[in-house]
């Protein structure tokens, strides 16, 4: 690191310092940790795009996979609806699991007229687990309907999520790597797109796993909240507004718990840029052919980066979700969770990780303020302006000053500094 | 009868929407496949360049309204029209001129284009929701049916009814009369010929003298009117809103890959292959079947293959298939 790239932390955390001072340190703690957890996400994409030049546009799948992974970790079990339907459901997912694979086998086989084989296993597969599916999902969902039905998760101590996150980013890693890695870059950008849609479609609309829209509320903290701190005696005696005091006490642990895990990853990072795993990886990305013809197995390297990025994707997604304590499928967009990765990742500087670090904390800084700047800005041209409609519209549309930042921004970047804010050495 | 009942329903219910819907696929994929066989990248920006166009007509139909203009049956959206085309035109002359054209020049990988558009779709998101906000508009005035369920079964005496809305109706003859007039100047005017050339091989088309910045600029101009007319259309048969424009990016890029990117033909068809099977597979056929079938076959269920909140999935899952199977498309694209 330069001094240079240092300076540029510095300028990031003199922005979060200030914030603390001239609006509050709530808002100051709360932008710095989910500016670690987008950190964490661009180091996933760095991975796949700085390091090995995959086109990952699914970013936001893999981080919602992560937030699924809370849900089903730590949860507590929902016994009546295991009872209604549990069983027969995974019986029916694995006759589903089964039909793939066999159409898969048929297909691989040399069989004659193996389309039509083919056609008919995926028909009857899915007839069976429809007719399996079906009264299984009805029997769970009608468990309880306000509060669970869905067949809750194993309850298992919240931090032992994040792990699972990244472990379950990773298999859908591994399955749509299978399938779709083997695609030109933009058409592996499309695919990725579309698998992200679906995996958000399946968590909105399959209640039984975590509830769908119906969100997944008062997942287990792993810190003691705002609250228990309140009534803690010995915590509450040594402060007079106590109110403040906790809920910044409990950003404050979040902040350490989110920095060393973020410390942790971009140790691997480091390890793994430099090693020569590292340099076989920016080989492959500056000339496939030619490290195909060193004896490189590129498709595989490729799928192994794409695994590990998406597992850092699902880390994060994780940890997010424990600190909003409650899964909320409507909120994943396409536009929050994988076009601003890319920003950040495309500002920081791609193929270096404390660029990528940097792009995360910076660019989530700048998503946050530029909309109460736009607004103040925004009150200030309105200023003469009579109350009314168009005041109002004007001053609605101030919120949406941040897409319009972003994409300037990106531009200026790509046009002027291609290489990012703290360049690939 | 009940034969006749069957299939009225199912033109109510699945062939006049799949239709619409896959006139407006179909403009909407034409867009991304001339760019994509012109200047050589997918480009993410496409459905927020459709958002902005549409936006300039709804701002401008409402200033008709305020005026007391109006085309009487017809909705006063087609009025504003050339001048939403106009709007985007130029925005895609300037986006061009100041962002893509540098790269253009350095002959940069496609990738980078990649990139550089989605900063572009950034841009023109926010510029979109700034102007008219995030809010769901319904546009469309005039003369909301051309037939209605109700005169359909007046007319023919039958128990089910074919409701055609004037949107409906109107997309599935601009967008006749649209490609009709695209692939007349592809294949007969001398510029549309240029461009086919630059899109065939680049280094021969610039031998024979084919300005290479006008064929761009060319493709530009026709790439913003089309979108702005897939966005109208797909506002006046649904509604604007501008999310929902972004979401439309997927089903686009899945039309232009099914049919071949780079080949006009192909986009056409792709965008009704994507239309009629999301339509058809998340349509519940318990009604057209208990026409159709004897009673003692009626079935109970809704007989829906997946539902609807599948949709997405479809063209996706069509996409990958495609994508596997067969990697230029149904009408061999190009495969840079």
């Amino acid at each position: 690191m330069t001094l240079r790239d240092a300076s540029l932390f510095l300028l990031v955390a003199l922005l979060i310092v200030a914030t603390g001072l001239i609006q509050s340190w709530n808002l100051a703690l709360q932008i710095l940790n989910m500016g670690l957890i987008s950190a964490i996400m661009a180091l996933g994409v760095n991975l796949q795009w700085g390091f090995a030049g995959l086109f990952n546009v699914g970013v936001m799948g893999f981080v919602a996979l992560g937030g699924l992974a809370v849900a089903v970790t730590s949860m507590p079990p929902v016994t009546a609806a295991w009872a209604a339907g549990g069983p027969r459901l995974i019986l029916a997912l694995a006759v589903l699991a089964g039909t793939f694979a066999a159409a898969v086998a048929l297909w691989k086989s040399q069989l004659p007229r193996r389309g039509w084989l083919v056609a008919a296993a995926l028909l009857a597969g899915v007839v069976i687990y429809r007719m399996l599916f079906d009264p299984a999902r009805d029997a769970i969902e009608a468990v309880n309907p306000a509060l669970q039905g869905n067949l809750g998760g194993f309850g298992l101590p919240v931090l032992v999520s994040w792990p699972m996150g990244g472990l379950l980013a990773a298999g859908a890693a591994w399955l749509i790597g299978k399938t779709a890695l083997g695609l030109r870059s933009d058409y592996l950008a499309i695919a990725t797109l579309g698998i992200a849609e679906i995996i958000l479609a399946v968590m909105k609309n399959e209640d039984w796993l975590a509830r769908g829209v119906k969100n997944v509320i008062g997942i287990p903290s792993p810190l003691p909240t705002a609250v228990q701190l309140q009534e803690n005696p010995a915590f509450a005696e040594r402060f007079t507004d106590t109110v403040t005091a906790s809920t910044i006490a409990v950003k404050l642990g979040y902040s350490l718990l989110f920095t060393a895990v973020l410390l942790i990853l971009l140790v691997l990072a480091q390890l793994a840029l430099n090693s020569p795993w590292g340099r076989m990886m920016r080989a492959i990305r500056d000339n496939e052919t030619a490290a195909e013809a060193m004896g490189k197995d590129v498709t595989g390297r490729h799928l192994q980066v794409f695994i590990l990025g998406s597992a850092v994707c699902g880390v994060a997604g994780a940890m997010m979700t424990v600190l909003d304590g409650q899964l909320v499928p409507g909120t994943y967009q396409p536009l929050r969770f994988t076009f601003l990765i890319w920003v950040m990742v495309i500002v920081g500087g791609s193929g270096n990780n404390f660029g990528a670090v940097l792009g995360g904390l910076l660019i989530w800084f700048l998503w946050v303020q530029v909309e109460p700047v736009g607004t103040w800005l925004m009150s200030g041209i309105t200023a003469g302006l009579p109350d009314g409609d168009f005041k109002t519209d004007l001053m609605d549309s101030a919120a949406y000053m941040r897409m319009f930042t972003m994409g300037v921004l990106m531009l200026l970047v790509l046009r002027f500094s291609p290489r990012g804010l703290i360049p690939e050495r | 009868m009940d034969f006749l009942n069957a299939l009225v329903t199912l033109a109510n219910f699945v062939i006049v929407p799949a239709l619409a819907y896959g006139s407006q696929l179909a403009l909407g994929a034409l867009g991304v496949t001339l760019i994509y066989g012109i200047l050589r990248f997918s480009n993410f920006a496409h459905s927020d360049t459709m958002a902005f166009g549409t936006m300039v007509v709804v701002l401008m139909t409402g200033v008709f309204q305020g005026w007391g203009v109006s085309l009487g049956p017809l909705p006063t959206a087609l009025l504003a029209l050339p001048f939403g085309m106009l709007a985007c035109m130029a925005l895609m002359l300037l986006t061009d001129r100041y962002v893509y054209r540098f790269y253009r020049a350095q002959r940069a990988k496609p990738v980078v284009l990649v990139i550089v558009s989605m900063g572009v779709m950034f841009v023109t998101n926010g510029l979109v929701r700034l102007i008219i906000g995030p809010k769901d508009r319904n546009f469309a005035d005039g003369e909301r049916f051309l037939i209605s369920a109700r005169t359909f079964k007046e007319m023919t005496g039958l128990d089910e009814g074919l409701a055609i809305k004037t949107g409906q109706a109107l997309t599935v003859v601009i967008a006749v009369i649209a490609v009709a007039w695209l692939f007349w100047f592809l294949n007969r005017t001398r510029t549309g010929k240029s461009m086919r050339a630059y899109s065939d091989n680049e280094d021969l088309a610039l031998l024979s003298g084919i300005n290479p910045e006008r064929v761009v600029m060319v493709t530009w101009l026709i790439v913003g009117a089309l979108a702005t007319l897939a966005g109208t259309l797909y506002g006046l048969d649904k509604s604007f809103k501008p999310f929902t424009y972004f979401q439309l990016l997927l089903p686009f890029f899945a039309a232009a890959i099914v049919g071949g990117l780079g080949n006009p033909i192909g986009a056409i068809v792709g965008g009704f292959v994507i239309a009629f099977s999301e339509v058809l597979i998340a349509y519940g056929w318990k009604k057209v079947l208990t026409y159709a079938l004897p009673d003692s076959l009626a079935p109970e269920g809704l007989v829906q293959m997946i539902s609807t909140d599948y949709k997405f999935a479809v063209s996706f899952v069509i996409l990958l298939i495609v994508l596997l199977f067969r990697p230029t498309g149904l009408f061999s694209g190009k495969s840079v």
